[in-house]
């Protein structure tokens, strides 16, 4: 369980996160989405008590994380950025983190087992391919056996096989009633992985909401309608309550209407049809209308209804 | 809520604490080729140095008759003022390698109170530092000795003074791989930290020798390389601290960086 009430930071004039204010439930995937620069981790260094909050606090199974007595126990965290030494082996660096929070050495070779590293234990970490750094990242977050879970950008540079490891990977320790928190750029990547999601945007929370919400709601469909007399097809359609858009291509983008209705319409008017189908956008374009950065984007595509 | 085969279920009682940084200290110190290699790069120019010093001296002794002012002890030592650049390196690295890489925030995820951290990198480098400084002083002793013995007077450990310098000259090299541990908590960044230990060691005499002379008499004793060179010395010099006062002396600075550098760990974003 983690709690943020007011959380604020700024560096310098920019503000990085804005009066963000969640909790995060144990048992799911809490997937953290918004574009770059959004402030996320930010924000997770602020829960692990790595930045200082400029106002608010933020709290981990009820405290906060500097006064955890074993914070490795109850917290495992994969951050952005490396945080381990090129120099050092994968097994002494995690030998130094167990040894901080009285982890037994056993320990150490299970989780190098389990991310499959084992093999390389030996091997300075400056030698490691992207994917094993993410891995060894993981077997950090996992040494302590911890109830509360947070990564950042976790599939960062991982390959498809990677990617279906790491998303397994989570879903799984939250099935055994772990808290995950898990941040990303990639709403088709959360669309996968999360259960629930807090949206953020300039450092402002936009959403906190089931994923299957999320998706409903900000998935903007519209009716693609091609027709050889598209001016007497969108008067009809507009005195129906339609909505039309012409798309660059002369088709017609469709909101407010049902399918079934536009080609009733059509056929009272003995218009003929070409194309009557049924357009979604796709999730990363729901991802960003609702986040705002993308309005080249949507100018482009003419799949905007201009409803919000 | 976890699986019930792992060991780390058996959650002691208490809390994370010093003896645990401690021994993920000495890990990470042991786990470095640059804490080998700084260790080797101290041993080879304070005892190579050494040496060389002892033997031009020693010959100048003999063959010319450069006798006033020849203390072989202090000879012998004379590689420490090179030595003293490599060991802090060390204590330079032991944090700003932990920003330059990351690892600090690994650190801290495991051990939040920054304190703490602080403290654990402060007994381990202090030993090791300690550890290794009065060997090096040593081993240059005894080689700078051998080497005297054969054309000019040398020293014994029972030479009066001799002791008391060795032990100095390695008590000084501690000290100021704290002092440079200080400096690197402040400053974070490797090469900007090296910087200002080399300064205060090398450039502030430099600055002082272009000051009137009664400058350099009244000043000239609190700076660290002139400590230095008092705590190697057998006999007291003179505009200069005893070496023990001089211990205090370089102690309290080497405390005052390190305060003033862990205020600043704590305060700061990691
Ligand atoms: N250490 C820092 N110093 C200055 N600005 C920073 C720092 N860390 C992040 N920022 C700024 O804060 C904002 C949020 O960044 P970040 O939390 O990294 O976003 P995200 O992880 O969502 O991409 C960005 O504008 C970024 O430039
Ligand atoms: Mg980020």
């Amino acid at each position: 369980m983690i709690v943020a009430d007011g959380l604020s930071k700024s560096f310098g004039d920019n503000v990085a996160v804005d009066n963000l204010s969640f909790e995060i439930h144990p048992g799911q995937v809490t997937g953290f989405l918004g574009p770059n620069g959004a402030g996320k981790s930010t924000t997770m260094r602020m829960i692990m008590g790595l930045d200082h909050p400029k106002s608010g606090t933020v709290t981990v199974n009820g405290r906060p994380y500097h006064s955890l007595p074993w914070p490795l126990r109850e917290v495992g965290a994969l951050l952005e950025a490396s945080a381990i030494h090129p120099g050092r082996s994968a097994y002494n660096h995690l030998l130094t983190m167990a040894q901080t929070n009285a982890i037994p050495k056993a320990r150490v070779n299970e989780v190098l087992e389990l991310v499959g590293l084992s093999h390389v234990a030996r091997r300075r970490v400056g030698k490691f391919s992207l994917g094993m750094g993410q891995r060894l990242g993981i077997a950090v977050a996992l040494l302590g056996d911890p109830g509360v879970m947070l990564f950042d950008e976790p599939v960062n540079g991982l390959d498809p096989e990677g990617i279906r490891w790491v998303r397994n990977l989570l879903r799984s320790f939250a099935a055994e009633g772990r808290t995950v928190f898990v941040s990303s750029h990639l709403m088709s990547e959360m669309a996968l992985t999360a259960d629930h999601l807090l949206v953020i945007g300039k450092g402002k929370l936009i959403a906190d909401t089931p994923v299957a919400d999320f998706i409903a709601q900000s998935s903007r469909q519209f009716v693609r309608v091609r027709t050889p007399d598209p001016l007497s097809l969108t008067r009809s359609i507009e005195r129906a309550g339609g909505t039309v858009i012409e798309e660059s291509d002369g088709a017609l983008a469709v909101t407010g209407l049902e399918a079934a209705e536009i080609g009733d319409i059509a056929a009272s008017q003995q218009v003929a049809l070409h194309e009557l189908s049924l357009q979604s956008a796709s999730l990363e374009e729901a991802f960003m209308e609702i986040t705002g950065s993308s309005v080249e984007f949507r100018a482009e595509t003419g799949a905007e209804t201009g409803a919000r | 809520m976890t699986p019930a085969s792992s060991p780390v279920d058996r959650v002691p009682p208490g809390h994370y604490g010093f003896l645990g940084a401690l021994k993920s200290e000495w890990t990470k110190l042991r786990s470095l080729r640059s804490t080998a290699l700084s260790i080797a790069t101290m041993f080879v120019l304070t005892i190579g140095i050494g040496a060389l010093v002892s033997a031009a001296r020693a010959s100048r002794y003999a063959n010319h008759g450069f006798k006033s002012g020849f203390d072989p002890t202090r000879v012998s030592l004379t590689g420490l003022l090179f030595g003293q650049l490599a060991i802090g390196v060390l204590g330079v690295l032991v944090i700003t390698a932990e920003h330059s890489t990351g690892t600090i925030r690994s650190t801290l995820s495991a051990i939040p109170r920054r304190p703490v951290v602080l403290a654990a990198k402060v007994v381990t480098l202090g030993f090791v530092a300690l550890v290794v400084s009065e060997a090096v002083c040593f081993v240059a002793f005894f080689v700078g000795q051998a080497i005297i013995a054969a054309s000019a007077p040398h020293a014994t450990l029972s030479t009066p003074g001799a002791l008391r310098s060795i032990v100095g000259g390695g008590l000084y090299l501690t000290v100021l791989a704290l002092l440079a541990l200080g400096l690197g908590t402040l400053i974070r960044h490797t090469a900007g930290a090296i910087t200002a230990f080399v300064g205060i060691l090398l450039i502030l005499p430099l600055i002082l020798q272009s000051l009137p002379s009664s400058y350099i008499a009244a000043i000239g004793k609190y700076l660290p390389a002139n400590i230095g060179i008092a705590m190697m010395s057998p006999s007291t010099l003179p505009d200069s601290f005893s070496a023990w006062t001089g211990f205090a002396l370089l102690s309290a600075y080497a405390a005052v960086a390190l305060l003033v550098g862990g205020w600043t760990m704590v305060k700061r974003d990691a």
